[in-house]
């Protein structure tokens, strides 16, 4: 540990989150086009930190209004993800809606409308489960790690139904096989991760319209800055919680399903697998700041894709999770937490 | 009569820190409420907003019951409230802390910002900028300026020259006095209250969470005891 301190003396501490993430993705460049590092992992990591990123913007957007650490975030991709698939495999097939490998995708349109769907549907289970179970401990004035633990209590129990209907066992979104794209340096991209890539850019792009132009996203910010002062400044916090809740259903529905897209499977424990990640990529950006949980999203997507070339792939959890406590011995606030 | 609080109780969780505390502020007045450290000036403000609910007692504001009403209810009744501390948006700018300060009435809202940005010229240039970055002096004019979005007819202010530097005080003072000009009563809480007093036309002591003195801010400034346990001589 004393080494490590020794290195992190040398980053000035006057650089900011900018110069941090430039140096950073510079570095890896250099690496990359090195013979070091595969670029082809470096690459395909950005697509999986996306889809971590997408999970952990409504986590840290829940930790920012609500304060505490909402542990069942991952199932909630997970719940959503079988949401879709039951729509794709039980609901749609009924109603003479099928397909697969829509232009070079593996799936098909069904999908385009089952994406939506779950994204509703994990809106309105966030905001259920707020009114059922949240706001009665918030309303007797529990502190924040009896919400956490109680939050654990709903991932076991979100998995728990998962099983009850689905088993145990993996599933599959209907789906065709497709060719990845080749690209120079031996770079293969799967033709989904372009569909992960682009759904994720609307998705942001749509949030931060949101949180900066429209006037309940300002009256968010406000309430994750100072609840008290929003309350007397007329904001029904009520309301931004219930907000706060829908963004974060639907964008952990989006990456499930883009998970279950991704890797053509899903099994009941992907979420759970990667609430590790999730959190990790929140504490990175900054613990309460959505776009920078996206960075760290895709920094832990990089890192943890980048170390597969050297260890089996079963370490990439304990890779995010060695990401999260360096950040946290060096620069506890995140790379984008503001200076207490 | 504008305001009037009578007998209040009010506390968080089980300690109560008011004790049946009765005051009132008349239109166009501005009232001082002194008092040491921890007697309950703070609560008072935050048991009339509605951010701490009132155990027992009174809050009528013109015409209506107030007491136990949310704060954006009571808000939209025209009182608005700066805080002692933490009384702006640090991560939003300045143009969108005070559209914060409109919420409820954005058409207002609308109307109000160039009166706003006339009233507090500094701000004027700094509409971009995050609100962290304003200095001591320049964040609680901002405070002021968010206030008073929604036009109100009362404006409680919770120790509005704590932590400023003497220059600024002046400052935040003759902005107070030119706000009541406008027609708006102001309620004022202040430990160190000499300067308050001054311009405020009555007054009220506050200890251990009860009213023990009432009077106007000439005989409370001029009153051997008060001069003596709360004005530092
Ligand atoms: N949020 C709170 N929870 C519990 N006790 C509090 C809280 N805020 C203030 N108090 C207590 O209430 C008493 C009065 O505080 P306050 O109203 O802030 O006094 P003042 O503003 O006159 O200094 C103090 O004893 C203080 O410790
Ligand atoms: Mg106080």
């Amino acid at each position: 540990m004393a080494t490590l301190k020794q290195v992190a003396r040398w980053v000035p501490s006057h650089w900011g989150a900018g110069h941090l993430v430039l140096a950073g993705f510079l570095a890896l460049l250099v690496l990359a086009v090195s013979p070091v590092i595969k670029l082809d992992l470096v690459v395909n990591g950005l697509f999986l930190g996306a889809i971590i990123g997408l999970g952990a913007i409504g986590l840290s957007l829940v930790y920012g209004i609500l304060k505490f650490a909402h542990i069942g975030h991952g199932d909630f991709m997970t719940l959503g993800a079988y949401f879709a698939l039951f729509l794709l495999s039980d609901l749609f097939p009924r109603i003479g809606l099928t397909g697969a490998g829509l232009g070079p995708f593996t799936f098909g349109y069904p999908l385009l409308l089952a994406l939506p769907l779950a994204m509703l549907a994990m809106a309105v289970v966030a905001i259920a489960l707020d009114l059922g179970i949240y706001r009665r401990l918030r309303r007797r004035g529990v502190n924040p790690v009896v919400l956490a633990m109680a939050s654990l209590g709903v991932a076991i129990a979100l998995r728990g139904v998962v099983q009850i209907f689905w088993g145990g066992g993996t599933e599959q979104y209907p789906r065709v096989s497709k060719l990845f794209y080749r690209l120079p340096m031996d770079v293969r991209i799967p033709p989904d991760n372009l569909f992960v890539g682009g759904l994720t850019v609307v998705l942001v792009v749509a949030l931060y319209l949101f949180l900066t132009r429209s006037k309940m996203g300002k009256a968010m910010r406000a309430t994750s800055d100072n609840p008290d002062l929003a309350r007397v400044s007329g904001i029904n916090t009520e309301h931004i919680l219930w907000w706060t809740w829908a963004i974060g259903g639907a964008l952990a529905a989006t990456a499930g399903v883009l998970l279950a897209v991704s890797q053509a499977q899903l099994v009941p424990i992907m979420g759970w697998r990667l609430l590790i990640p999730l959190f990790a990529a929140v504490i990175l950006g900054g613990i309460g700041n959505p776009f920078g949980a996206l960075v760290g999203g895709l920094i832990i997507g990089v890192t943890s894709e980048i170390s597969t070339q050297w260890l089996n792939p079963s370490y990439k959890p304990a890779m995010a999770f060695l990401v999260m406590i360096i950040m946290l011995l060096f620069r506890p606030r995140g790379l984008f937490g503001a200076k207490d | 009569m504008l305001l009037e609080v009578c007998d209040l109780d009010a506390g968080y969780g089980q300690t109560q820190i008011l004790h049946g505390v009765s005051i009132r502020v008349d239109e166009r007045e501005i009232v001082t409420i002194i008092g040491p450290n921890g007697s309950g000036k703070s609560t008072l403000l935050k048991a009339i907003t509605g951010v701490v609910r009132p155990t027992a007692g009174r809050v009528v504001f013109g015409s209506d019951s107030i007491a136990g009403l949310s704060p954006d209810r009571i808000v939209r009744k025209g009182i608005s409230y700066v805080p002692q501390t933490e009384n702006v948006f640090p991560s939003l700018t300045i143009q969108e802390n005070l559209e914060m300060g409109a919420f409820l009435r954005r058409d207002l809202g609308r109307e109000r910002l160039p009166r706003i940005y006339e009233m507090f010229p500094d701000l004027v240039s700094k509409r971009g900028d995050r609100a962290s970055r304003l200095s001591g002096g320049q964040r609680q004019m901002l405070a002021l300026a968010r206030a008073l979005m929604l036009d109100p007819t009362l404006l409680l202010l919770d120790e509005p020259s704590a932590g400023l530097a003497p220059m600024m005080v002046d400052g935040v003072f003759d902005k107070i006095a030119e706000i009541n000009q406008t027609g708006v009563a102001i309620l004022i809480v202040e430990q160190k209250a000499r300067r308050s007093l001054q311009q405020s036309h009555r007054g009220y002591v506050l200890a251990t969470g009860q009213t023990r003195l009432e009077d106007t801010g000439e005989r409370l400034l001029a009153n051997p005891e008060v001069r003596r346990l709360y004005l530092g001589g």
